[in-house]
């Protein structure tokens, strides 16, 4: 599912226009990237958690040319799932 | 952002008032119906319904400019409880997984 299938489904969900269930989930999305970015977590009950992960800059190598370079510090974002979501993945069959 | 949210952590409480701000920041502009918080809260409640829905069927959500969110198989295997050290076997399950897009982890690094 794309942002705009997901747009699609709220608005037949809810019977919402979805020139409006665009803009909800546009602002939902924005809301947590913006939080992110300024270094704040997420906690959604039943859904999960979003963090920030930070990792110090290191020496890494090229594994093509073995060859050594400086791996800068970044930050990334982890998930966990919450309880309830991880129940109801855990059953899909696939 | 919104002082509603005072501490580190964005609960949905949050989300909702947010998103009830910046929809009808938007709709000021286009003159059309403002929301409650009362719908902003049963919009945000749908948007995540919606996925949990979507996700618990197996199908995976991309989201541009945030992540994606999949759906992956995991095998069975043997695991021990740390405590007893008594062997137990993990089923096969489903878990799921959550890549960050290379967009936000640009925003989230200062690059853009």
């Amino acid at each position: 599912m794309t942002k705009s299938q997901l747009i699609e489904a709220v608005s037949e969900r809810i019977n919402l226009p979805k020139k409006r269930a665009e803009d909800i989930v546009n602002a939902v999305f924005d809301t947590m990237a913006d939080a992110l970015v300024e270094n704040r977590r997420i906690e959604v009950r039943g859904f999960g958690s979003f963090s920030i992960r930070e990792y110090d800059a290191r020496m890494g190598r090229n594994p093509r040319t073995n060859e050594a370079v400086e791996v800068d510090a970044k930050k990334s974002i982890h998930f966990k799932v919450g309880k309830e979501l991880r129940e109801r993945v855990a059953d899909v069959e696939n | 952002m919104n002082d509603v949210m005072n501490d580190n952590t964005v609960t949905k409480a949050c989300i909702i008032d947010e998103v009830y701000e910046r929809v009808n920041a938007l709709q000021e502009e286009e003159s059309e119906q403002v929301i409650t918080k009362k719908e902003a809260s049963e919009y945000v409640e749908a948007v995540l319904e919606t996925m949990k829905d979507e996700l618990a069927r197996g199908q995976e959500i991309k989201v541009s400019g945030f992540g994606k969110f999949e759906v992956r198989a995991k095998g069975r295997r043997m695991g021990r409880n740390p405590r007893t050290n008594v062997e137990i076997e993990i089923p096969a399950r489903c878990v799921l997984r959550f890549k960050v897009s290379q967009v936000l982890k640009d925003r989230l690094n200062g690059k853009r």
